[in-house]
């Protein structure tokens, strides 16, 4: 993992100093919340509908067991015993007291963590797959590029007032974990077909809220130490053209769409030409420096089969399932990573307890060198264990209810936090997740579905990805009654695609059996060993809709 | 610009308290964080001063974001008309032990809008 040198803790503790006075200066009236409100939200700090809420970055997802303890202490200490984690690979705090701000900001920085960037108009925190630095079919861990992005992005002068947020992803792998087509910026580190060089496919233009669009490609292949000049280029563009007239048309997709994809490549690769690229690259040395930090933990030389492993799928059934689902294949023989989901049957999707949190933390320690993910699906990964102590892992899962076996399953639900906690929210969207759930808990029918992804917003801002999951919810209000619209077909993957809106919107109580009559029509069309999402492409959108007619 | 639409009267005035964050209802001598206490505002001029308390409070830093909300009046006080300030006088709807809900008393008898 990434440490922090010298400049890194004393930027962080010089900013909860500055934080604390700016807080001080709030309570006592000498500034005002007009004055007030920019600077909270530049250290993650909002104000919603119960309380304020604390976002806090976690880089690219990866977490250390000391620090998941320390959000536990916090947790505890400053809020309500729990947190929830997020699309974007955060954590939320939903009560803490602005006078409690500055020091749960210190005892962010005790273990190398900040809320910075995580609101205003600026580059917000790099995602990334989190299975980087594992997965067997990547060809590099994203975890260094999305360091160096994160380094250079951060206070960026150039770049901490533009039109609107900007979000950037990375992923090293043929599969896409990260959501790159979903972003601002999406990077996939690939080879090229030629030279077999390691460089970067650039996706630009991607995003959800009111206004969904797949990104664009805008450079086949960059070469690894043109990035920050690259990225720069892209930015000096959007940052001058990005409209900031009107903030619903202000995202860099709207530009990407105004001028078109041609243009907006052309005017890049213009002033990435005229850019003076040695001046804004990293330094070779400074890449190997952060690169260096993401070295392989120090795994045993194992055989790729476990005979320790066969004989306890073998004895207990629900660790066979749970195998099934949450385990994936890792690039070292004799290990595997292992999806912590945090989606009970019933539950609150990406809410951990703070004793949860501790035993995940303590977990990590005993089988995972101490590391965590935390993925954008919002749940937790184990990245590093071994196959031999998968059983031992399962069982201390499952004493502290923590082993539902549903990584990817149509239980697996994204949800935002909607009117439950959001003021921008137009509805809820946790108790849909909660019915749907309930509505598909046995696990025998979860694994006879297959990966369904169903994503779920409070809001057309899209925070729950609604329009990349294969089934889509969107919260929204008419007539002073919350109404859900479905949406279908979409994906997050390398495949990304838009859903389409089924029909007419629905009733809260309606949703589960028109998920269930949305299933049914899956089940009865597929054909055999084919996903919901392959389903729908082969057939469309016609047999859904009629079960709606 | 022109100004935000009046709600419908009944009204209360309802606001974040600035230290806390926790929603407050503004009373005939304060704030308090029990919605059966709001003052009520059953005629324009009525509303018109509980707005402008709401902006004088904000102006002397007491409160945030403080506006006016239709509600209606029952046994258990004034209840909001729209179930986002519902929510807002209650907690949220999926962990009934935390906020307002959680507290005994303040919000007895209340009920969130069923989902």
């Amino acid at each position: 993992m990434y440490r922090y040198d010298e400049f890194d803790a004393r930027f962080v503790r010089e900013r909860v100093r500055e934080f604390r006075t700016q807080v001080e200066r709030r309570l006592d009236g000498s500034l005002t919340e007009d004055e007030f409100k920019p600077l909270r939200l530049q250290n993650g700090l909002y104000l919603q509908l119960h309380a304020y809420m604390l976002r806090i970055a976690i880089p690219y997802g990866t977490l250390s067991s000391r620090q998941l303890r320390q959000l536990a202490l916090i947790a505890d200490r400053y809020d309500r015993g729990y947190g929830h984690f997020t699309t974007r690979q955060n954590l939320q705090f939903n009560w803490p007291k602005l006078k409690d701000v500055p020091d749960i900001l210190d005892l962010l920085a005790d273990v190398e963590m900040h809320a910075i960037q995580t609101s205003g108009n600026c580059i917000r925190n790099v995602t990334a797959d989190h299975f980087a630095g594992v997965a067997a079919d990547e060809v590099e861990d994203p975890r260094p590029t999305a360091e160096l992005i994160r380094q250079w992005s951060s206070l960026h002068p150039e770049f901490s007032f533009l039109p609107r947020k900007f979000k950037i992803a990375v992923t090293g792998a043929e599969h896409d974990r990260a959501a790159i087509k979903a972003h601002d910026i999406g990077l996939r580190i690939l080879r090229h077909p030629g030279t077999g060089e390691i460089g970067y496919e650039v996706i630009v233009g991607g995003g959800l809220g009111r206004t969904p669009m797949i990104g664009k490609v805008v450079r086949e292949f960059l070469p690894k130490p043109d990035l920050l000049s690259f990225l720069e280029a892209i930015m000096r563009v959007y940052n001058l053209e990005g409209r900031r007239d009107n903030k619903f048309k202000a995202r860099v997709k709207i530009l990407v769409h105004e001028i078109g994809a041609e243009e907006f490549r052309r005017r890049v690769e213009e002033e990435f030409a005229a850019l003076d690229g040695p001046s804004v690259n990293a330094d070779p040395e400074e890449v190997r420096r952060i690169a260096a930090y993401f070295a392989p933990p120090p795994y045993e030389e194992l055989p790729e089969r476990s005979v320790k492993l066969s004989i306890a799928q073998a004895a207990h059934r629900d660790f066979a399932r749970f195998v099934e689902t949450n385990v994936s294949a890792h690039r070292v023989p004799g290990y595997a990573a292992v999806t912590i989901s945090l989606k009970p049957i019933g539950g609150v999707p990406g809410d951990a307890t703070s004793e949860q949190m501790r035993i995940i933390a303590e977990l990590a320690d005993r089988h995972s060198f101490g590391e965590l993910r935390v993925t954008h699906m919002q749940n937790l990964v184990l990245a590093h264990v071994r196959k031999d102590e998968l059983f031992a892992l399962w069982e201390a899962l499952d004493a502290a209810e923590l082993a539902t076996a549903n990584a990817s399953l149509v239980t697996d639900i994204i949800s935002c936090p909607g009117l439950d906690y959001c003021s921008l929210a137009t509805a809820r969207s946790i108790p849909i997740a909660q019915s749907l759930s309930r509505r598909f808990a046995d696990g025998a029918r979860q694994r006879e579905i297959g990966p369904l992804g169903i994503k779920i917003s409070g809001c057309i801002n899209a925070c729950g990805h609604h329009h990349i999951g294969n089934i889509g919810i969107l919260g929204l209000e008419k007539n002073g009654a919350e109404y859900y619209q479905l949406t279908l077909g979409g994906d997050a993957t390398e495949k990304a695609a838009l859903g389409e809106r089924l029909g007419p919107g629905l009733a809260a109580e309606e949703v589960p059996d028109a998920v269930e009559k949305i299933v049914n029509v899956y089940l009865e069309k597929r054909a055999a060993g084919e996903e919901f999402i392959a389903t729908y492409r082969r057939i469309g959108i016609a047999p859904f809709r009629q079960m709606f007619e | 610009m022109a100004l935000p639409k009046r709600p419908p009267l009944p009204v209360i005035l309802i606001a974040n308290d600035l230290v806390d964050g926790e929603v407050v209802f503004r009373t005939a001598s304060g704030w308090s964080a029990d919605a059966r206490e709001a003052l009520i505002a059953g005629n324009a001029e009525a509303a018109d001063a509980l707005e402008a308390e709401g902006l004088a409070e904000m102006n002397r830093n007491k409160v945030v974001d403080a506006y006016l909300v239709d509600v209606v009046l029952g046994d258990d006080g004034p209840q909001p008309r729209h179930f986002r300030e519902r929510l807002r006088t209650l907690g949220p709807s999926i962990r009934t032990d935390l906020g307002k809900q959680g507290r005994s008393g303040e919000t007895q008898g209340a009920q969130h809008v069923p989902v």
